[in-house]
């Protein structure tokens, strides 16, 4: 079915729901790399008066990739919850934004929403959302989840604690993830990528942090981001896994690029709940993803990167996630060019999973082949937290020496901290506290010799 | 009189007392604060690094030297462009980068032999002509030893290139298998990582889920003599089973033979497991 809008004596018209949703999406580098973007500024906002016309109902008759060849379509059209969607199936995708920014949508009726609501809802509404809408509709969702932590708690922020090292080096970890903790970073999960696929090495990894967790009782979780296969064996060998980490995508052929499929990550859960390491709760999944993955794997059907990414949440959202992490400007100038796109899908991003019910955080990066820098990082990391993101990323120094790329640092959470008010992980605080890291106040402490942690490191 | 400077010192930074665990890594670890902030002198040593990152992104790789370089191993080299004219087109259109331009392709269609060879090399700038400069010389001086039981091809330098640039080099080449040595995007304290990518069998439309990836070659990262032993291994296990990629496990530090045949990992690792490779 084909969509139009006339502007003046020009009607623009639209094949179908795919090229509706890319001509109407915010410009970026990838949707011009796929050859869907607008071609006009103009051709722009007619796609966006068709798309805003468009009863929400639409996407439920008419999917963007084929629901035959494609089993996240099918996972998305069958497990479409009708009974949440009743409150807004009258709605024309326009009238969903009014919506989605008045009182009316608060905290509780949003949740009682997520399921009612497919990617492609969601991404068509976001693309008639400036930044500030963005950021106040995501703000009223609150996705938490619990392994041995509470996350996603109103007015709280958590770290995923980034030490990695280029060869796995134990000491050199160790000593990324001390510096961590002594900045108060780690509630979200201590997650290391591993430059080796080796068994061994990862074996020896998620030892290591599970060692340094029981000694000093650490209520947090960690994770060797590494493939699911990897951690499929970890676990059949006696590994202490406590969360699986894969990389998805938004169709099935990019997610068979990543070597994966729903069945896979099926099975992969069933493995980590198997072991019943959480100890308030049962989310043992960490997903990562990022717009533009779909086009690098040529699995992107056409569909704008947007689309795309809001389509991988789905993915997500059928297995109960204890973090799903967009990394945002990872992947480089050819699908987000400078800071300007980065901000604008960083915040897309974040309000899409967070509609859908994810407990998003975003990993606000960059890589040394983009237009961007620090400053734009500060923008979307403000952003972000004003927002209400569950978590971001903390690397020391802002520097990932293993994957040569800029995240934030345990200096940008404490400057979001800081400014915004945000508190710890209860639990962690409660930890850091007892370990003098931090004040009553959850303000660092200055530390001497005599910090316990000091006293571990000398023996690393 | 004294000011108040000379009686009360001025130290607006919070140390960290754990500066002895640099010794461990390059990261950034220890700076200390000023107030949540960074110092200064921190704050200005990611300003520094950043800009030499950026300036190794935009270096045009150095093809004649490298070429004599490749001549003094005692090996056949050939060159290569890709479509992506320049680094700016390169950056935009990864698609331009794995393609031949016509010429290069029209120029191995003249050179292929009667015999064709089990494996090609393909050296590429990517996204760091630094790190080829520095590393990919070396890197095969310690492979090619190691590789008696392999037919190999020319070593082929390309110009603007992506990983999948080695694709359509070794069909052209008809070779069976392709490794392809390649600057990776340049970090602030490694602005000249090289990567390694091993396709076997390659053909068009190949994605990272048929490869395999070595990380980070380079003296402070893995070794050569390490990374060369790795390449053996995989393309010795590729040979085997037939393919390459999510199938191929690298155990090469475990207990295993090169010949027996042993559990396996996948080998999507670093940028291939969270999107473009390089």
């Amino acid at each position: 079915m084909s969509y139009a809008h006339a502007i003046g004596p020009q009607r623009y018209v639209f094949a179908d729901l795919r090229t509706l949703l890319a001509k109407a999406s915010p410009a970026r580098s990838g949707d011009a790399l796929a050859g869907v973007i607008a071609d006009r500024e103009e051709e722009r906002m007619a796609a966006r008066y068709a798309l805003a016309d468009l009863p929400l109902a639409r996407f439920l008759q008419e999917a963007v990739v084929p629901y035959e060849d494609d089993e996240v379509t099918r996972l998305i059209v069958d497990t479409h919850d009708e009974a949440a969607f009743a409150p807004v199936a009258h709605l024309t995708v326009g009238e969903f934004r009014d919506w989605v920014l008045s009182d009316e949508a608060d905290t509780a009726a949003l949740t009682a929403l997520h399921r009612g609501l497919t990617p492609e809802m969601v991404a068509a509404v976001s693309k008639l959302m400036r930044n500030q809408d963005l950021i106040l509709a995501a703000r009223k969702c609150r996705v938490v989840t619990r392994f041995r932590n509470t996350l996603g708690l109103p007015g709280h922020l958590a770290v995923r604690l980034q030490p990695n090292h280029p060869t796995d080096d134990p000491q050199g970890i160790a000593a990324a993830l001390l510096d961590g903790l002594l900045y108060g970073s780690g509630d979200a999960v201590i997650g290391i990528n591993p430059a080796s696929d080796n068994l061994p090495a990862i074996w020896r990894l998620l030892q290591l942090m599970d060692d340094l967790r029981e000694r000093y009782a650490i209520p947090t979780q960690s994770c060797v981001l590494t493939h699911v296969t990897n951690t499929l064996r970890a676990i059949e060998s006696g590994a202490p896994v406590d969360l699986v980490f894969q990389s998805i995508a938004g169709s099935e052929l990019t997610n068979r690029s990543f070597g994966v499929d729903l069945a896979l990550l099926r099975e992969a859960r069933d493995a980590a709940l198997s072991l019943g390491r959480g100890t308030l709760g049962n989310n043992v999944m960490y997903f990562e993803t990022g717009q533009g993955s779909a086009l690098s794997a040529n699995g992107h059907w056409g569909v704008d990167q947007q689309t795309m990414e809001a389509r991988a949440y789905a993915v997500a959202r059928a297995f109960d996630p204890l973090l799903v992490n967009t990394v945002v400007g990872f992947i480089g100038p050819e699908y987000l060019y400078d800071g300007k796109e980065i901000i604008r899908a960083g915040l897309e991003d974040h309000f899409c999973g967070k509609l859908l019910g994810l407990p998003m955080g975003c990993d606000v990066c960059y890589t040394n082949h983009s237009e961007a820098d620090q400053d734009d990082m500060d923008n979307l990391l403000t952003l972000l937290g004003v927002a209400g993101i569950n978590f971001i990323i903390g690397v020391p120094g802002a520097d990932d020496i293993m994957l040569n790329y800029q995240s934030t640092s345990f200096h940008d959470a404490l400057f979001l901290r800081d400014t915004l008010g945000l508190k710890r992980t209860p639990e962690f605080e409660t930890w850091l506290q007892d370990m003098g890291i931090t004040t009553a106040q959850g303000r660092l402490r200055p530390q001497h010799a005599d910090q316990t942690l000091l006293r571990y490191a000398s023996q690393i | 009189m004294k000011s108040i400077h000379t009686l009360l010192p001025f130290r607006p930074i919070t140390p960290d007392p754990w500066q002895s665990l640099r010794r461990y890594t390059q990261a950034r670890i220890a700076l200390g604060r000023s107030g949540s902030s960074l110092p200064t002198a921190a704050w200005l040593g990611f300003g520094l690094s950043h800009a030499q990152a950026r300036d190794a992104v935009h270096q045009p790789l150095d093809a004649a030297t490298l070429h004599g370089e490749i001549e003094a191993l005692g090996s056949e080299h050939l060159h290569v462009t890709s479509r992506a004219s320049t680094r700016d087109i390169y950056l935009k259109r990864p698609d331009l980068g794995r393609q031949l331009a016509p010429e290069s392709a029209a120029m191995l269609a003249e050179v292929r032999s009667e015999a064709p060879p089990d494996v090609v090399f393909v050296v590429a700038d990517g996204l760091s002509s630094l790190a080829v400069a520095r590393h990919a010389v070396p890197l095969l001086r310690a492979t090619l030893p190691l590789l008696q039981a392999w037919k190999i091809g020319p070593i082929v330098v390309a110009e603007q290139g992506r990983v999948a640039l080695g694709d359509p080099v070794a069909v052209a080449l008809e070779a069976r298998a392709v490794v392809v040595l390649i600057g990776e995007r340049p970090g602030l304290t490694s602005a000249d990582s090289l990567g390694v990518y091993l396709t076997y069998a390659p053909r068009s439309g190949m994605t990272d889920a048929d490869r395999n990836c070595i990380s980070n070659v380079r003296p402070e990262g893995l070794a050569y003599a390490e990374a060369a032993r790795k390449i053996a291994y995989l393309l010795a296990g590729a040979r085997r089973l037939g393919q390459s990629g999510v199938a191929l496990k690298d155990d090469s530090d475990a207990d295993t033979k090169l010949d027996t045949p042993s559990p396996f990992i996948p080998s999507i690792t670093t940028t291939a497991s969270r999107g473009e490779s390089a």
